[in-house]
Protein backbone atom coordinates (compact mmCIF):
# COMPACT_ATOMS: atom_id res chain seq x y z
CA UNK A 1 0.00 0.00 0.00
CA UNK A 2 2.62 2.71 0.54
CA UNK A 3 4.42 2.20 -2.30
CA UNK A 4 1.14 2.31 -4.73
CA UNK A 5 0.05 5.43 -3.42
CA UNK A 6 3.15 7.86 -4.46
CA UNK A 7 3.20 5.71 -7.67
CA UNK A 8 -0.77 6.61 -8.36
CA UNK A 9 -0.20 10.54 -7.54
CA UNK A 10 2.85 10.45 -9.85
CA UNK A 11 0.99 8.94 -12.68
CA UNK A 12 -1.91 10.85 -12.56
CA UNK A 13 0.27 13.99 -12.66
CA UNK A 14 1.80 12.66 -15.73
CA UNK A 15 -1.62 11.43 -16.87
CA UNK A 16 -3.44 14.91 -16.61
CA UNK A 17 -0.82 16.35 -18.50
CA UNK A 18 -0.16 14.11 -21.62
CA UNK A 19 -3.85 14.30 -21.45
CA UNK A 20 -3.84 17.45 -23.01
CA UNK A 21 -1.65 17.42 -25.37
CA UNK A 22 -3.08 13.98 -27.01
CA UNK A 23 -6.50 15.06 -26.68
CA UNK A 24 -5.39 18.51 -28.58
CA UNK A 25 -3.51 15.85 -31.30
CA UNK A 26 -6.62 13.37 -31.59
CA UNK A 27 -9.22 15.88 -31.84
CA UNK A 28 -7.17 18.16 -33.88
CA UNK A 29 -8.52 17.10 -37.32
CA UNK A 30 -12.45 16.88 -36.20
CA UNK A 31 -12.07 19.91 -34.99
CA UNK A 32 -10.31 21.80 -37.94
CA UNK A 33 -12.87 20.28 -39.88
CA UNK A 34 -15.65 21.09 -38.45
CA UNK A 35 -14.85 24.47 -38.33
CA UNK A 36 -14.09 24.96 -42.03
CA UNK A 37 -17.06 23.18 -43.43
CA UNK A 38 -19.89 23.37 -40.61
CA UNK A 39 -19.17 26.22 -37.67
CA UNK A 40 -17.69 28.65 -40.95
CA UNK A 41 -20.18 28.17 -43.75
CA UNK A 42 -23.04 28.21 -40.81
CA UNK A 43 -22.01 32.09 -40.33
CA UNK A 44 -21.24 32.79 -43.67
CA UNK A 45 -24.52 31.77 -45.16
CA UNK A 46 -26.20 33.92 -42.00
CA UNK A 47 -24.10 36.47 -43.23
CA UNK A 48 -25.37 36.07 -47.25
CA UNK A 49 -29.04 35.62 -45.96
CA UNK A 50 -28.21 39.57 -45.30
CA UNK A 51 -26.93 40.61 -48.53
CA UNK A 52 -27.88 40.89 -52.32
CA UNK A 53 -25.56 39.07 -54.37
CA UNK A 54 -25.56 36.62 -57.53
CA UNK A 55 -22.38 34.89 -56.54
CA UNK A 56 -20.11 36.15 -59.44
CA UNK A 57 -20.00 40.17 -58.92
CA UNK A 58 -17.46 41.42 -56.56
CA UNK A 59 -20.16 43.50 -54.94
CA UNK A 60 -22.51 42.80 -52.28
CA UNK A 61 -25.39 44.94 -51.11
CA UNK A 62 -26.53 44.49 -47.81
CA UNK A 63 -30.08 44.60 -47.78
CA UNK A 64 -31.51 43.83 -44.16
CA UNK A 65 -34.17 41.68 -44.08
CA UNK A 66 -35.26 42.33 -47.24
CA UNK A 67 -34.47 38.53 -47.99
CA UNK A 68 -36.14 36.85 -44.88
CA UNK A 69 -39.57 39.09 -45.81
CA UNK A 70 -39.39 38.75 -49.41
CA UNK A 71 -39.35 34.49 -48.81
CA UNK A 72 -42.08 35.67 -46.17
CA UNK A 73 -44.64 37.21 -48.74
CA UNK A 74 -43.04 34.95 -51.72
CA UNK A 75 -45.90 32.86 -52.49
CA UNK A 76 -43.83 30.41 -53.77
CA UNK A 77 -41.91 29.54 -51.03
CA UNK A 78 -44.88 29.35 -49.00
CA UNK A 79 -46.53 26.93 -51.93
CA UNK A 80 -43.16 25.21 -51.37
CA UNK A 81 -43.46 25.04 -47.40
CA UNK A 82 -47.07 23.92 -47.71
CA UNK A 83 -46.50 21.33 -50.52
CA UNK A 84 -43.20 20.11 -48.37
CA UNK A 85 -45.71 19.73 -45.48
CA UNK A 86 -47.96 17.42 -46.93
CA UNK A 87 -45.18 15.35 -47.85
CA UNK A 88 -44.31 15.26 -44.33
CA UNK A 89 -47.55 14.44 -43.07
CA UNK A 90 -48.12 11.81 -45.88
CA UNK A 91 -45.09 9.88 -45.66
CA UNK A 92 -44.84 10.12 -41.87
CA UNK A 93 -48.53 9.26 -40.62
CA UNK A 94 -48.80 6.55 -43.37
CA UNK A 95 -45.21 5.56 -42.35
CA UNK A 96 -45.91 5.74 -38.56
CA UNK A 97 -49.05 3.90 -38.67
CA UNK A 98 -47.98 1.13 -41.47
CA UNK A 99 -44.86 0.28 -39.90
CA UNK A 100 -47.03 -0.44 -36.50
CA UNK A 101 -49.26 -2.67 -37.88
CA UNK A 102 -46.02 -4.49 -39.83
CA UNK A 103 -44.29 -4.58 -36.82
CA UNK A 104 -46.94 -5.81 -34.46
CA UNK A 105 -47.92 -8.73 -37.33
CA UNK A 106 -44.06 -9.47 -37.70
CA UNK A 107 -44.21 -9.55 -33.76
CA UNK A 108 -46.91 -12.45 -33.31
CA UNK A 109 -44.71 -15.25 -33.52
CA UNK A 110 -45.41 -16.01 -37.19
CA UNK A 111 -42.16 -18.17 -38.95
CA UNK A 112 -40.02 -16.45 -41.00
CA UNK A 113 -39.71 -12.71 -39.08
CA UNK A 114 -36.35 -12.53 -40.02
CA UNK A 115 -37.01 -12.40 -43.75
CA UNK A 116 -39.68 -10.69 -43.95
CA UNK A 117 -37.87 -8.04 -42.03
CA UNK A 118 -34.93 -8.47 -44.46
CA UNK A 119 -37.45 -7.82 -47.27
CA UNK A 120 -39.04 -4.64 -45.98
CA UNK A 121 -35.66 -3.19 -45.34
CA UNK A 122 -34.14 -3.20 -48.66
CA UNK A 123 -35.74 -0.32 -50.60
CA UNK A 124 -34.35 1.67 -46.78
CA UNK A 125 -30.58 0.89 -48.30
CA UNK A 126 -31.00 1.76 -51.66
CA UNK A 127 -30.66 5.03 -53.37
CA UNK A 128 -32.93 7.64 -53.51
CA UNK A 129 -32.16 8.35 -57.04
CA UNK A 130 -32.41 4.67 -58.09
CA UNK A 131 -35.62 4.32 -56.07
CA UNK A 132 -37.08 7.32 -58.09
CA UNK A 133 -36.14 6.07 -62.07
CA UNK A 134 -37.94 2.61 -61.14
CA UNK A 135 -40.81 4.30 -59.81
CA UNK A 136 -40.88 6.76 -62.60
CA UNK A 137 -40.92 3.58 -64.74
CA UNK A 138 -43.46 2.34 -62.88
CA UNK A 139 -46.25 4.43 -63.28
CA UNK A 140 -45.66 5.22 -67.13
CA UNK A 141 -48.62 4.70 -68.40
CA UNK A 142 -48.73 1.77 -70.75
CA UNK A 143 -45.75 0.48 -69.89
CA UNK A 144 -45.34 0.62 -65.82
CA UNK A 145 -46.46 -1.93 -64.08
CA UNK A 146 -47.75 0.15 -61.16
CA UNK A 147 -50.24 2.26 -63.99
CA UNK A 148 -51.27 -1.15 -65.57
CA UNK A 149 -51.97 -2.67 -61.98
CA UNK A 150 -53.66 0.35 -60.86
CA UNK A 151 -55.65 0.37 -64.19
CA UNK A 152 -56.83 -3.39 -63.46
CA UNK A 153 -57.84 -2.41 -59.91
CA UNK A 154 -60.44 0.07 -61.36
CA UNK A 155 -58.23 3.42 -60.82
CA UNK A 156 -58.47 5.91 -63.92
CA UNK A 157 -55.01 6.90 -65.26
CA UNK A 158 -54.90 10.69 -64.17
CA UNK A 159 -54.05 12.85 -67.40
CA UNK A 160 -52.05 13.57 -68.92
CA UNK A 161 -49.87 11.06 -66.81
CA UNK A 162 -49.52 9.98 -63.20
CA UNK A 163 -46.55 12.02 -62.69
CA UNK A 164 -47.84 15.13 -64.60
CA UNK A 165 -51.02 15.13 -63.30
CA UNK A 166 -51.18 18.04 -60.28
CA UNK A 167 -52.93 16.23 -57.91
CA UNK A 168 -51.48 12.70 -58.19
CA UNK A 169 -47.38 13.64 -58.78
CA UNK A 170 -47.67 14.59 -55.10
CA UNK A 171 -49.05 11.61 -53.92
CA UNK A 172 -46.75 9.72 -56.50
CA UNK A 173 -43.61 10.76 -54.85
CA UNK A 174 -45.09 10.65 -50.82
CA UNK A 175 -45.75 6.47 -52.39
CA UNK A 176 -41.86 6.42 -53.19
CA UNK A 177 -41.00 8.27 -49.72
CA UNK A 178 -42.80 5.57 -48.01
CA UNK A 179 -41.56 2.99 -49.41
CA UNK A 180 -37.97 3.75 -49.00
CA UNK A 181 -39.09 5.04 -45.05
CA UNK A 182 -41.63 1.94 -44.51
CA UNK A 183 -38.79 -0.57 -43.32
CA UNK A 184 -36.75 1.94 -40.80
CA UNK A 185 -40.03 2.50 -39.03
CA UNK A 186 -40.56 -1.44 -39.11
CA UNK A 187 -37.33 -2.65 -37.64
CA UNK A 188 -37.28 0.37 -35.37
CA UNK A 189 -40.94 -0.54 -33.65
CA UNK A 190 -40.44 -4.15 -33.66
CA UNK A 191 -37.29 -3.50 -31.73
CA UNK A 192 -39.69 -1.96 -28.86
CA UNK A 193 -42.11 -4.47 -29.14
CA UNK A 194 -39.63 -7.40 -28.26
CA UNK A 195 -38.41 -4.83 -25.54
CA UNK A 196 -41.56 -5.25 -24.03
CA UNK A 197 -41.56 -7.53 -20.96
CA UNK A 198 -43.84 -10.93 -21.82
CA UNK A 199 -44.89 -11.18 -18.25
CA UNK A 200 -47.32 -7.21 -18.74
CA UNK A 201 -49.17 -9.35 -21.60
CA UNK A 202 -49.52 -12.48 -19.45
CA UNK A 203 -50.87 -10.81 -16.86
CA UNK A 204 -53.18 -8.71 -18.35
CA UNK A 205 -54.24 -12.18 -20.30
CA UNK A 206 -55.11 -13.78 -17.13
CA UNK A 207 -56.52 -10.95 -15.69
CA UNK A 208 -59.09 -11.50 -18.66
CA UNK A 209 -58.38 -8.27 -21.30
CA UNK A 210 -58.66 -9.05 -24.63
CA UNK A 211 -56.76 -8.50 -27.58
CA UNK A 212 -58.25 -4.96 -28.18
CA UNK A 213 -57.99 -4.25 -24.33
CA UNK A 214 -54.36 -5.66 -24.56
CA UNK A 215 -53.37 -3.42 -27.62
CA UNK A 216 -54.98 0.10 -26.10
CA UNK A 217 -53.84 -0.20 -23.11
CA UNK A 218 -50.82 -2.34 -23.02
CA UNK A 219 -49.31 -1.58 -26.32
CA UNK A 220 -49.93 1.81 -26.95
CA UNK A 221 -48.95 3.05 -24.31
CA UNK A 222 -45.81 1.29 -24.05
CA UNK A 223 -44.35 2.03 -27.68
CA UNK A 224 -45.83 5.70 -27.33
CA UNK A 225 -42.15 6.92 -26.28
CA UNK A 226 -40.36 5.06 -29.23
CA UNK A 227 -43.83 6.28 -31.77
CA UNK A 228 -43.31 9.92 -31.22
CA UNK A 229 -39.66 9.48 -31.45
CA UNK A 230 -40.50 8.11 -35.05
CA UNK A 231 -42.72 10.62 -35.91
CA UNK A 232 -40.53 13.72 -35.27
CA UNK A 233 -37.40 11.57 -36.79
CA UNK A 234 -39.84 11.03 -39.81
CA UNK A 235 -40.77 14.75 -40.08
CA UNK A 236 -37.49 15.95 -40.21
CA UNK A 237 -36.38 13.74 -42.37
CA UNK A 238 -38.99 14.27 -45.37
CA UNK A 239 -38.41 17.69 -44.38
CA UNK A 240 -34.78 17.53 -46.33
CA UNK A 241 -36.52 15.92 -49.31
CA UNK A 242 -34.73 16.65 -52.26
CA UNK A 243 -33.18 13.74 -55.04
CA UNK A 244 -36.98 12.05 -55.41
CA UNK A 245 -38.00 15.33 -56.40
CA UNK A 246 -35.10 16.31 -58.39
CA UNK A 247 -35.30 12.80 -60.26
CA UNK A 248 -38.85 12.23 -60.56
CA UNK A 249 -40.91 15.80 -61.32
CA UNK A 250 -38.53 18.63 -60.96
CA UNK A 251 -41.21 20.32 -58.62
CA UNK A 252 -43.37 20.14 -61.54
CA UNK A 253 -46.25 19.87 -62.52
CA UNK A 254 -47.00 23.66 -61.97
CA UNK A 255 -44.99 23.67 -58.33
CA UNK A 256 -46.84 20.66 -57.08
CA UNK A 257 -44.06 18.94 -56.22
CA UNK A 258 -41.34 21.60 -55.29
CA UNK A 259 -40.37 21.25 -51.97
CA UNK A 260 -38.52 23.75 -49.99
CA UNK A 261 -34.94 22.13 -50.55
CA UNK A 262 -35.57 22.27 -54.24
CA UNK A 263 -36.98 25.49 -54.34
CA UNK A 264 -33.81 26.83 -52.49
CA UNK A 265 -31.30 24.61 -54.69
CA UNK A 266 -32.85 26.33 -57.84
CA UNK A 267 -32.40 29.73 -56.21
CA UNK A 268 -28.92 29.47 -55.30
CA UNK A 269 -27.83 27.36 -58.75
CA UNK A 270 -30.24 28.29 -61.55
CA UNK A 271 -30.91 31.84 -60.61
CA UNK A 272 -28.06 32.82 -58.50
CA UNK A 273 -30.25 34.13 -56.23
CA UNK A 274 -28.02 33.60 -53.18
CA UNK A 275 -28.86 36.05 -50.71
CA UNK A 276 -32.28 34.66 -50.88
CA UNK A 277 -31.54 31.20 -50.51
CA UNK A 278 -29.62 31.97 -47.79
CA UNK A 279 -32.38 33.12 -45.84
CA UNK A 280 -33.89 30.23 -47.03
CA UNK A 281 -31.52 27.58 -45.88
CA UNK A 282 -31.30 29.82 -42.46
CA UNK A 283 -35.50 29.34 -42.39
CA UNK A 284 -34.79 25.65 -42.81
CA UNK A 285 -31.95 25.42 -40.18
CA UNK A 286 -34.18 27.10 -37.79
CA UNK A 287 -37.10 24.45 -38.60
CA UNK A 288 -34.67 21.16 -37.82
CA UNK A 289 -33.21 23.20 -35.02
CA UNK A 290 -36.18 23.38 -33.06
CA UNK A 291 -37.72 20.20 -33.72
CA UNK A 292 -34.04 18.29 -33.38
CA UNK A 293 -34.24 20.07 -29.77
CA UNK A 294 -37.96 18.78 -29.17
CA UNK A 295 -36.46 15.05 -29.65
CA UNK A 296 -33.61 15.38 -27.38
CA UNK A 297 -35.18 17.09 -24.96
CA UNK A 298 -37.59 14.15 -24.58
CA UNK A 299 -35.51 10.98 -25.90
CA UNK A 300 -31.92 12.19 -24.57
CA UNK A 301 -29.27 12.82 -27.18
CA UNK A 302 -27.38 9.13 -27.46
CA UNK A 303 -31.15 7.61 -27.96
CA UNK A 304 -31.99 9.42 -30.74
CA UNK A 305 -28.70 10.25 -31.97
CA UNK A 306 -29.85 11.44 -35.73
CA UNK B 1 -37.96 -19.51 -32.51
CA UNK B 2 -39.53 -19.64 -29.09
CA UNK B 3 -37.63 -17.53 -27.47
CA UNK B 4 -38.26 -14.81 -29.79
CA UNK B 5 -41.74 -15.04 -29.58
CA UNK B 6 -43.43 -12.46 -26.92
CA UNK B 7 -46.53 -13.42 -25.22
CA UNK B 8 -48.39 -10.91 -27.37
CA UNK B 9 -46.96 -13.51 -29.78
CA UNK B 10 -48.89 -16.00 -27.55
CA UNK B 11 -51.86 -14.10 -27.21
CA UNK B 12 -52.13 -13.75 -31.33
CA UNK B 13 -51.72 -17.28 -31.23
CA UNK B 14 -54.52 -18.12 -29.16
CA UNK B 15 -56.87 -15.97 -30.86
CA UNK B 16 -55.55 -17.56 -33.88
CA UNK B 17 -56.34 -21.04 -32.53
CA UNK B 18 -60.18 -19.98 -32.34
CA UNK B 19 -60.13 -19.00 -36.08
CA UNK B 20 -57.78 -21.08 -38.24
CA UNK B 21 -57.00 -18.55 -40.69
CA UNK B 22 -55.81 -16.37 -38.63
CA UNK B 23 -52.16 -16.94 -39.11
CA UNK B 24 -52.86 -17.64 -42.47
CA UNK B 25 -54.18 -13.97 -43.06
CA UNK B 26 -51.18 -12.25 -41.30
CA UNK B 27 -48.77 -14.55 -44.01
CA UNK B 28 -51.06 -12.84 -46.77
CA UNK B 29 -50.87 -9.52 -45.33
CA UNK B 30 -47.10 -9.27 -44.96
CA UNK B 31 -46.58 -11.30 -48.64
CA UNK B 32 -48.58 -8.73 -49.59
CA UNK B 33 -46.59 -5.89 -48.38
CA UNK B 34 -43.63 -7.92 -48.93
CA UNK B 35 -44.20 -7.49 -52.71
CA UNK B 36 -45.04 -3.86 -52.86
CA UNK B 37 -41.70 -3.96 -51.65
CA UNK B 38 -39.81 -6.39 -53.62
CA UNK B 39 -41.67 -5.62 -57.44
CA UNK B 40 -40.03 -2.60 -58.13
CA UNK B 41 -36.80 -4.89 -57.84
CA UNK B 42 -38.02 -7.43 -59.98
CA UNK B 43 -39.08 -4.73 -62.50
CA UNK B 44 -35.78 -3.30 -62.34
CA UNK B 45 -34.05 -6.80 -62.67
CA UNK B 46 -35.86 -8.30 -65.46
CA UNK B 47 -36.35 -5.17 -67.54
CA UNK B 48 -32.88 -4.56 -67.78
CA UNK B 49 -32.53 -7.79 -69.38
CA UNK B 50 -35.37 -7.32 -72.05
CA UNK B 51 -35.14 -6.45 -76.02
CA UNK B 52 -36.18 -2.77 -75.84
CA UNK B 53 -38.59 -3.02 -78.58
CA UNK B 54 -41.11 -5.58 -76.15
CA UNK B 55 -41.35 -2.98 -73.05
CA UNK B 56 -43.94 -0.60 -75.37
CA UNK B 57 -46.15 -3.73 -74.95
CA UNK B 58 -48.08 -4.35 -71.98
CA UNK B 59 -45.54 -5.27 -69.21
CA UNK B 60 -44.95 -8.93 -68.53
CA UNK B 61 -42.20 -9.87 -65.72
CA UNK B 62 -40.43 -12.95 -66.71
CA UNK B 63 -37.86 -11.73 -69.82
CA UNK B 64 -38.54 -14.20 -72.92
CA UNK B 65 -34.65 -13.73 -73.79
CA UNK B 66 -31.86 -12.46 -71.99
CA UNK B 67 -30.64 -9.02 -73.48
CA UNK B 68 -27.31 -8.30 -71.99
CA UNK B 69 -26.54 -6.33 -74.37
CA UNK B 70 -28.31 -3.55 -72.44
CA UNK B 71 -25.53 -3.34 -69.96
CA UNK B 72 -22.70 -2.81 -72.60
CA UNK B 73 -24.81 -0.21 -74.33
CA UNK B 74 -25.87 1.36 -71.16
CA UNK B 75 -22.27 1.48 -70.23
CA UNK B 76 -21.03 3.12 -73.89
CA UNK B 77 -23.53 5.46 -73.38
CA UNK B 78 -22.23 6.74 -69.94
CA UNK B 79 -19.27 6.06 -68.62
CA UNK B 80 -20.26 3.97 -65.88
CA UNK B 81 -16.69 2.06 -64.92
CA UNK B 82 -15.56 5.89 -64.60
CA UNK B 83 -18.69 6.54 -62.52
CA UNK B 84 -17.64 3.45 -60.08
CA UNK B 85 -14.39 4.32 -59.79
CA UNK B 86 -14.78 7.94 -58.82
CA UNK B 87 -17.62 6.47 -56.45
CA UNK B 88 -15.05 3.86 -55.49
CA UNK B 89 -12.40 6.28 -54.02
CA UNK B 90 -15.26 9.12 -52.63
CA UNK B 91 -16.64 6.03 -50.34
CA UNK B 92 -13.12 4.74 -49.56
CA UNK B 93 -12.04 8.40 -48.23
CA UNK B 94 -15.21 9.02 -46.55
CA UNK B 95 -15.39 5.59 -44.58
CA UNK B 96 -11.53 5.71 -43.62
CA UNK B 97 -11.85 9.41 -42.76
CA UNK B 98 -14.92 8.85 -40.72
CA UNK B 99 -13.81 5.71 -39.05
CA UNK B 100 -10.21 7.35 -38.37
CA UNK B 101 -11.20 10.48 -37.25
CA UNK B 102 -14.07 9.76 -35.13
CA UNK B 103 -12.32 7.00 -33.08
CA UNK B 104 -9.14 9.49 -32.45
CA UNK B 105 -12.21 12.44 -31.00
CA UNK B 106 -14.08 9.68 -29.77
CA UNK B 107 -11.02 8.50 -28.18
CA UNK B 108 -9.99 12.02 -26.86
CA UNK B 109 -13.49 12.26 -25.18
CA UNK B 110 -14.11 9.12 -23.87
CA UNK B 111 -10.97 8.66 -21.74
CA UNK B 112 -9.08 12.46 -21.63
CA UNK B 113 -9.61 14.62 -19.33
CA UNK B 114 -8.75 18.22 -20.78
CA UNK B 115 -10.70 21.34 -20.02
CA UNK B 116 -13.40 22.22 -22.06
CA UNK B 117 -14.42 18.50 -22.67
CA UNK B 118 -18.13 18.77 -22.20
CA UNK B 119 -18.57 21.98 -23.72
CA UNK B 120 -16.95 20.91 -26.81
CA UNK B 121 -18.68 18.04 -27.31
CA UNK B 122 -21.84 19.63 -27.34
CA UNK B 123 -20.59 21.67 -30.07
CA UNK B 124 -20.23 18.60 -31.66
CA UNK B 125 -23.68 17.26 -30.98
CA UNK B 126 -25.12 20.37 -32.15
CA UNK B 127 -23.71 20.54 -35.40
CA UNK B 128 -25.69 17.64 -36.30
CA UNK B 129 -28.79 19.79 -36.36
CA UNK B 130 -27.04 21.57 -39.38
CA UNK B 131 -28.87 20.53 -42.30
CA UNK B 132 -26.83 20.90 -45.55
CA UNK B 133 -29.14 23.17 -47.61
CA UNK B 134 -27.99 25.66 -45.16
CA UNK B 135 -24.24 24.98 -45.67
CA UNK B 136 -24.29 24.49 -48.98
CA UNK B 137 -23.61 27.94 -50.86
CA UNK B 138 -20.82 28.60 -48.36
CA UNK B 139 -19.93 25.21 -48.75
CA UNK B 140 -19.63 25.34 -52.32
CA UNK B 141 -18.04 28.91 -52.48
CA UNK B 142 -15.34 27.78 -50.01
CA UNK B 143 -14.76 24.61 -52.32
CA UNK B 144 -14.58 27.09 -55.38
CA UNK B 145 -12.09 29.41 -53.80
CA UNK B 146 -10.18 26.42 -52.95
CA UNK B 147 -10.16 25.10 -56.40
CA UNK B 148 -11.47 22.19 -55.92
CA UNK B 149 -14.41 21.92 -57.81
CA UNK B 150 -14.37 18.62 -59.80
CA UNK B 151 -11.83 16.72 -57.67
CA UNK B 152 -12.14 14.14 -54.85
CA UNK B 153 -10.97 16.51 -52.49
CA UNK B 154 -14.49 18.71 -52.76
CA UNK B 155 -16.15 14.88 -52.54
CA UNK B 156 -14.27 13.90 -49.50
CA UNK B 157 -12.97 16.65 -47.05
CA UNK B 158 -16.19 18.40 -46.01
CA UNK B 159 -17.42 15.07 -45.08
CA UNK B 160 -14.62 13.23 -43.23
CA UNK B 161 -16.22 14.02 -39.78
CA UNK B 162 -19.13 11.80 -39.00
CA UNK B 163 -20.65 13.73 -35.62
CA UNK B 164 -22.84 10.11 -35.20
CA UNK B 165 -19.51 8.04 -35.53
CA UNK B 166 -18.31 10.39 -32.50
CA UNK B 167 -21.18 9.59 -30.91
CA UNK B 168 -21.51 5.54 -31.43
CA UNK B 169 -17.68 5.00 -30.74
CA UNK B 170 -17.78 7.17 -27.57
CA UNK B 171 -20.48 5.16 -25.91
CA UNK B 172 -18.61 2.00 -27.24
CA UNK B 173 -15.07 2.93 -25.95
CA UNK B 174 -16.43 4.04 -22.45
CA UNK B 175 -17.81 0.60 -22.19
CA UNK B 176 -14.15 -1.17 -22.67
CA UNK B 177 -12.46 -1.88 -19.22
CA UNK B 178 -10.41 1.09 -18.06
CA UNK B 179 -7.78 -1.14 -16.41
CA UNK B 180 -6.37 -1.91 -20.02
CA UNK B 181 -5.34 1.52 -20.21
CA UNK B 182 -3.97 1.22 -16.78
CA UNK B 183 -2.35 -1.59 -17.80
CA UNK B 184 -0.89 0.00 -20.80
CA UNK B 185 0.02 3.42 -19.22
CA UNK B 186 2.28 1.00 -16.28
CA UNK B 187 4.14 -0.29 -19.71
CA UNK B 188 5.03 3.15 -20.48
CA UNK B 189 2.48 3.61 -23.24
CA UNK B 190 2.12 7.06 -24.27
CA UNK B 191 -2.08 8.65 -24.62
CA UNK B 192 -2.04 7.84 -28.14
CA UNK B 193 -0.19 4.28 -28.51
CA UNK B 194 -2.88 3.62 -25.81
CA UNK B 195 -5.69 4.44 -28.79
CA UNK B 196 -3.30 2.91 -31.22
CA UNK B 197 -2.69 -0.16 -29.70
CA UNK B 198 -5.53 -1.02 -26.46
CA UNK B 199 -8.50 0.49 -27.83
CA UNK B 200 -9.03 0.96 -31.60
CA UNK B 201 -7.75 -3.10 -31.93
CA UNK B 202 -10.91 -3.74 -28.96
CA UNK B 203 -13.41 -1.53 -31.43
CA UNK B 204 -13.83 -3.74 -34.21
CA UNK B 205 -17.91 -4.05 -33.79
CA UNK B 206 -17.40 -0.18 -33.15
CA UNK B 207 -16.21 0.39 -36.36
CA UNK B 208 -17.70 -1.80 -38.42
CA UNK B 209 -21.31 -0.50 -38.21
CA UNK B 210 -19.70 3.13 -38.55
CA UNK B 211 -18.26 2.02 -41.44
CA UNK B 212 -21.44 0.55 -42.67
CA UNK B 213 -23.98 3.48 -42.29
CA UNK B 214 -20.34 5.74 -43.82
CA UNK B 215 -20.84 3.39 -47.12
CA UNK B 216 -24.50 3.56 -47.37
CA UNK B 217 -24.50 7.27 -47.03
CA UNK B 218 -21.28 7.78 -49.31
CA UNK B 219 -22.70 5.77 -51.72
CA UNK B 220 -25.96 6.85 -52.04
CA UNK B 221 -25.30 10.24 -51.80
CA UNK B 222 -26.82 13.29 -54.00
CA UNK B 223 -26.83 16.51 -53.47
CA UNK B 224 -23.55 17.56 -52.78
CA UNK B 225 -21.93 15.70 -55.62
CA UNK B 226 -24.63 17.28 -57.81
CA UNK B 227 -23.32 20.70 -56.96
CA UNK B 228 -19.27 20.43 -56.81
CA UNK B 229 -19.38 18.34 -59.73
CA UNK B 230 -19.81 19.75 -63.15
CA UNK B 231 -17.14 17.68 -65.11
CA UNK B 232 -18.76 14.39 -66.86
CA UNK B 233 -15.55 12.59 -65.83
CA UNK B 234 -16.13 13.55 -62.16
CA UNK B 235 -19.39 12.06 -62.16
CA UNK B 236 -20.32 9.61 -58.93
CA UNK B 237 -22.62 6.62 -59.98
CA UNK B 238 -25.88 8.32 -58.45
CA UNK B 239 -24.89 11.38 -60.20
CA UNK B 240 -23.84 9.98 -63.67
CA UNK B 241 -27.44 7.57 -63.05
CA UNK B 242 -29.45 11.31 -62.88
CA UNK B 243 -27.87 12.71 -65.50
CA UNK B 244 -28.26 9.38 -67.36
CA UNK B 245 -31.78 9.28 -66.82
CA UNK B 246 -32.19 12.88 -67.93
CA UNK B 247 -30.74 11.98 -71.50
CA UNK B 248 -32.22 8.46 -72.23
CA UNK B 249 -35.34 9.37 -69.89
CA UNK B 250 -37.52 6.80 -72.12
CA UNK B 251 -35.44 3.81 -72.99
CA UNK B 252 -36.01 2.41 -70.20
CA UNK B 253 -34.12 -1.27 -70.72
CA UNK B 254 -30.89 0.89 -70.51
CA UNK B 255 -31.46 3.22 -68.06
CA UNK B 256 -32.80 0.17 -65.88
CA UNK B 257 -29.52 -1.80 -66.64
CA UNK B 258 -27.91 1.58 -65.29
CA UNK B 259 -30.26 1.45 -62.43
CA UNK B 260 -29.04 -2.22 -61.40
CA UNK B 261 -25.83 -0.53 -61.82
CA UNK B 262 -26.06 1.58 -59.53
CA UNK B 263 -27.78 -0.23 -56.57
CA UNK B 264 -25.97 -3.73 -56.75
CA UNK B 265 -23.30 -2.66 -54.50
CA UNK B 266 -25.10 -1.10 -52.05
CA UNK B 267 -27.85 -4.38 -52.01
CA UNK B 268 -24.91 -6.87 -51.89
CA UNK B 269 -23.11 -4.70 -48.60
CA UNK B 270 -26.64 -4.97 -47.19
CA UNK B 271 -27.27 -8.79 -47.93
CA UNK B 272 -24.01 -9.67 -46.50
CA UNK B 273 -24.13 -7.58 -43.45
CA UNK B 274 -27.96 -7.63 -43.12
CA UNK B 275 -28.34 -8.85 -39.93
CA UNK B 276 -26.06 -6.36 -38.02
CA UNK B 277 -26.92 -3.74 -40.15
CA UNK B 278 -30.74 -4.37 -38.69
CA UNK B 279 -29.88 -4.84 -35.68
CA UNK B 280 -27.60 -1.40 -35.20
CA UNK B 281 -30.76 0.30 -36.17
CA UNK B 282 -32.89 -1.04 -34.09
CA UNK B 283 -30.83 -0.25 -31.29
CA UNK B 284 -29.84 3.40 -32.52
CA UNK B 285 -32.15 4.13 -33.83
CA UNK B 286 -30.43 5.81 -36.28
CA UNK B 287 -30.23 6.05 -39.99
CA UNK B 288 -27.31 6.19 -41.83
Amino acid sequence: MSIVAPLRARWRQANRQGDLSAAALALAPAVLLFAVFNIYPLLYSGYLSFMEWDGFSPQRTYVGLENYQSIYESAQFRNALSVTLKYMVGVTALGVALGLVIAMLLNSGIRGQNIYRMIYFLPVVTSTVAAAVVWRYLMTPGIGYADVFLRNVGLTPPSPTWLRNPTWALRIVILVGLWKRLGFNIVVFLAGLQNIPKDYYEAATVDGAGVWARFRHMTIPLIAPITLMLVIMSLIDAFLIFDVVYVMTEGGPVGTTEVVGFLLYRQAFHYFNLGTASAMGWVIFAIVFTATLILWKFFGVRESGL
Amino acid sequence: MSAASTSLARAIRLHAGRLPWGKLLIHATLIGGALVMVIPFLWMLTLSLKPAALTHQPPYLIPTHFEVANYEKAWQAAPFARYYLNTLVMTVGIVLGQVLLSSLAAYAFARLRFPGREVLFLIFLATMMIPLYVILIPSYLIIDWLGWIDSYAALIVPRLVSVFGIILLRQYYQGIPRELDEAAMIDGASRLGIWWRIILPLSGPGLATLGIFAFMFAWNDFLWPLVVINDPDMRTVQLGLAMFQGRYGTQWTLLMAGTVTATLPTLIVFLIGQRWFIQSVAQSGVKG
